[in-house]
C-alpha cells in the first residue's frame, strides 16, 4: 500500500514535470504519418537498388505513374464505374430486402415466426460459399455478381433492424400510447427512430461486406471492372496495376465508411456525444 | 370533528359523490393470473379536484394509474375516464430524437403546434429551451417539459405518477409550486400517485390510501395550502398508520431485544 502511494506521487510529479516543460511533440506535427512514409521510402529504395524485383512488387513511383496513366486513358474510371454499379445494385437489393424483412419480423409476431427462422438458417451459409451455385443458376454475367452482393448484405441489415425494433424502450412506447398516438404513429415516432442507431450499424456492416464480396465476385470471368483489371494484370505480371486496383478497393471501403458516418452524424444528431462535437 | 383541524375522514357511506365526475370507477377489479391487484374499487374524481394516492409498492397504485391513463384494457368493467387525459411519469419519458418543442406537441396535429408548444413551455419556464435536445436537459427541466407536454393537451384529467421522486428536495418544492399554479390556471382534475406523505398533504384536496387493491382510508383536507403546517404532523401520523407503518417505526424489525436475549 505504502509503495503504491509513493509510486503514485512519483507518477504525479513526473506528469507535472512533463506537462510544464515545453517539448517538441511529434504527434502534433503529423507524427502518425511518419512510419507509413518511412515504409514507402524503404519500398522505393528497395525497388531502385533491385532488392524488390518489379514482377514481385512495382515501386511506389511506378504505381503512381500507372495510376495517372490509367486515369488519363479513362481505363480506371470506366472500370471503376462498372464495379461501383455492381456494388450499388447489389446493395440496393440486399439492403432493401433486409429492411423489408427486418420490418416484417420486428413489427409483427407472425412476421417474426415466418421470417426469423429462415434468416437464421441463411446466416449459417457464408455468402461466398454460394458462388458455384450462383454461377450454375445465373451464368457468368453480371447477375451472379450482383446476386452475391445482395445475398451477403441482407443479413446484417435485417438482424440489426430487427433487434433495434425489438429493443425499443417500452416506457417510451407507453408514454406515446398514453397521449393517444395510433399504432402507426407509435411506429413512426417511437419505434423506428429508436431502431435507427442499430440499423446504421447494420448498414455499415453491409457496406464492408459488399466490398468484400465484390472482390471475390469480380474474379468470376469478368470482362470489365476492377476485378477484370486485376485478373488481366496478373496474366501480364503487371504488379503496378494490381497495386493501383488494391488502392482503389481501399478507397472504396473508406468512402463507404465515410458515407455511413455522414448519415449517422445527421440522423443521430440528438445523441449527446455527437451534439457536443 | 376533525374539520376545524383542517382535515376530516371521508365516510364513504355518508359521502355524496359529485353528480358529474370526470372519473367514475365502480367495483373495479384487476387480476393477473391468481393475483388480485385491484379488488372491487370504487372511485369518483370531481372536475378540478386534486387527489393524492398513497400506497406502498405492490399496493396496486401503478395498476390503477395505468387503467386511468387508458394503458390497460378494461373490457367488461364499469370504468369511466375522460378522453382528454395526460400523464406525467416518474421518468420524463421524452423522445430523445425529437427536440423539446416537438416532444411537447407529440401526436398533436393542425396549424400552430409550434406556437402552442412555445406557450406551454413558457408556462413552465422553459421557453428558451424549445429547440434543445432532451438528453441535454437536467432532471428538473425534463420533468417540466413533461408537464408542458401534458398541459398543452388541456386535459380534464392530469395523472402524475410519482413525478418528483427522482428530483432533489429543492427542485421538488419548486415543482410543487409549479404544479399548484398550473392546476389553478387550468383546473384539471389531478391524481398524483406518491409514496411521500408530506407531498400528499402539501398538494391534495383529498388523500387516498391504497392497500392490497382497496382504498383503506380517505382524508379530505379543507385547510388552504400553505396553512397546513399546524395539523400536518397529526395527519401524517394518521396516514402512516394506514400505510402499515408509523413514526415510531413499529413496522421495522428491531434487533436490540435479540441482542439482549443473547446476553
Amino acid at each position: 500500500m505504502a509503495v503504491l502511494t509513493i509510486n503514485n506521487r512519483f507518477g504525479a510529479n513526473g506528469g507535472r514535470l512533463a506537462s510544464t516543460t515545453p517539448r517538441f511533440s511529434l504527434s502534433r506535427f503529423g507524427g502518425r504519418w511518419l512510419s507509413p512514409l518511412a515504409l514507402l521510402l524503404l519500398w522505393e529504395a528497395g525497388s531502385r537498388i533491385g532488392l524488390i524485383p518489379e514482377r514481385t512488387l512495382a515501386a511506389p513511383s511506378a504505381v503512381l505513374g500507372t495510376l495517372v496513366e490509367m486515369v488519363m486513358s479513362g481505363e480506371l474510371p470506366s472500370n471503376l464505374l462498372v464495379s461501383f454499379a455492381r456494388v450499388a445494385a447489389g446493395l440496393l437489393i440486399g439492403v432493401g430486402l433486409g429492411l423489408a424483412l427486418g420490418l416484417v419480423a420486428g413489427l409483427s409476431r407472425a412476421g417474426e415466426l415466418a421470417v426469423d427462422p429462415l434468416m437464421q438458417i441463411k446466416r449459417t451459409i457464408p455468402a461466398l460459399a454460394l458462388t458455384p451455385l450462383f454461377i450454375v443458376w445465373f451464368g457468368i454475367g453480371e447477375t451472379p455478381k450482383v446476386a452475391l452482393i445482395a445475398f451477403g448484405t441482407i443479413f446484417p441489415v435485417y438482424l440489426n433492424l430487427y433487434s433495434g425494433i425489438r429493443g425499443v424502450d417500452l416506457r417510451l412506447l407507453d408514454a406515446a400510447k398514453s397521449f393517444g398516438l395510433s399504432r402507426w404513429e407509435q411506429v413512426w415516432h417511437v419505434v423506428l427512430p429508436s431502431a435507427l442507431p442499430s440499423l446504421l450499424v447494420g448498414l455499415r456492416y453491409a457496406l464492408s461486406v459488399s466490398i468484400l464480396v465484390l472482390v471475390v465476385a469480380e474474379q468470376i470471368n469478368a470482362s470489365a471492372g476492377l476485378g477484370y483489371l486485376i485478373n488481366n494484370a496478373r496474366d501480364f505480371m503487371r504488379t503496378d496495376i494490381i497495386v493501383v486496383c488494391l488502392m482503389v478497393y481501399a478507397i472504396l471501403g473508406l468512402g463507404a465508411d465515410w458515407l455511413v458516418r455522414t448519415i449517422e452524424a445527421r440522423a443521430l444528431i440528438w445523441r449527446p456525444s455527437i451534439v457536443e462535437l | 370533528m376533525d374539520a376545524r383541524l383542517g382535515f376530516s375522514t371521508v365516510d364513504s357511506a355518508v359521502h355524496q359523490p359529485h353528480p358529474d365526475p370526470v372519473v367514475r370507477l365502480r367495483d373495479f377489479t384487476r387480476r393477473f393470473g391468481a393475483n388480485t391487484i385491484i379488488d372491487g374499487l370504487d372511485l369518483d374524481i370531481a372536475p378540478g379536484e386534486f387527489i393524492a394516492l398513497l400506497g406502498r409498492s405492490g399496493s396496486g397504485k401503478t395498476t390503477l394509474l395505468r387503467t386511468l391513463a387508458g394503458l390497460d384494457e378494461v373490457r367488461g368493467q364499469d370504468v369511466e375516464v375522460p378522453t382528454s387525459r395526460a400523464v406525467v411519469f416518474q421518468d420524463a419519458r421524452l423522445l430523445p430524437w425529437k427536440p423539446v418543442w416537438k416532444n411537447v406537441t407529440l401526436g398533436l396535429k393542425g396549424d400552430g403546434v409550434r406556437e402552442r408548444s412555445e406557450a406551454a413551455l413558457k408556462e413552465v419556464g422553459l421557453g428558451h429551451r424549445m429547440d434543445a435536445w432532451p438528453l441535454t436537459l437536467s432532471g428538473g427541466e425534463a420533468q417540466r417539459v413533461a408537464l408542458a407536454r401534458a398541459l398543452v393537451r388541456e386535459p380534464s384529467l392530469l395523472l402524475l405518477d410519482e413525478p418528483f421522486a427522482a428530483l432533489d428536495a429543492l427542485t421538488r418544492y419548486r415543482m410543487h409550486d409549479l404544479v399548484l399554479s398550473l392546476w389553478r390556471t387550468h383546473r384539471p382534475a389531478v391524481l398524483i400517485v406518491t409514496h411521500d406523505v408530506e407531498e400528499a398533504i402539501a398538494l391534495a384536496d383529498r388523500v387516498l390510501v391504497l392497500d392490497t387493491g382497496r382504498i383503506v382510508a380517505q382524508e379530505r383536507i379543507t385547510a388552504p395550502r400553505g396553512e397546513r403546517a399546524s395539523f400536518a404532523a397529526r395527519l401524517r401520523e394518521k396516514l402512516l398508520s394506514h400505510l402499515g407503518g408509523d413514526d415510531h417505526g413499529d413496522g421495522v424489525v428491531r434487533f436490540a431485544p435479540i441482542a439482549e436475549a443473547a446476553e
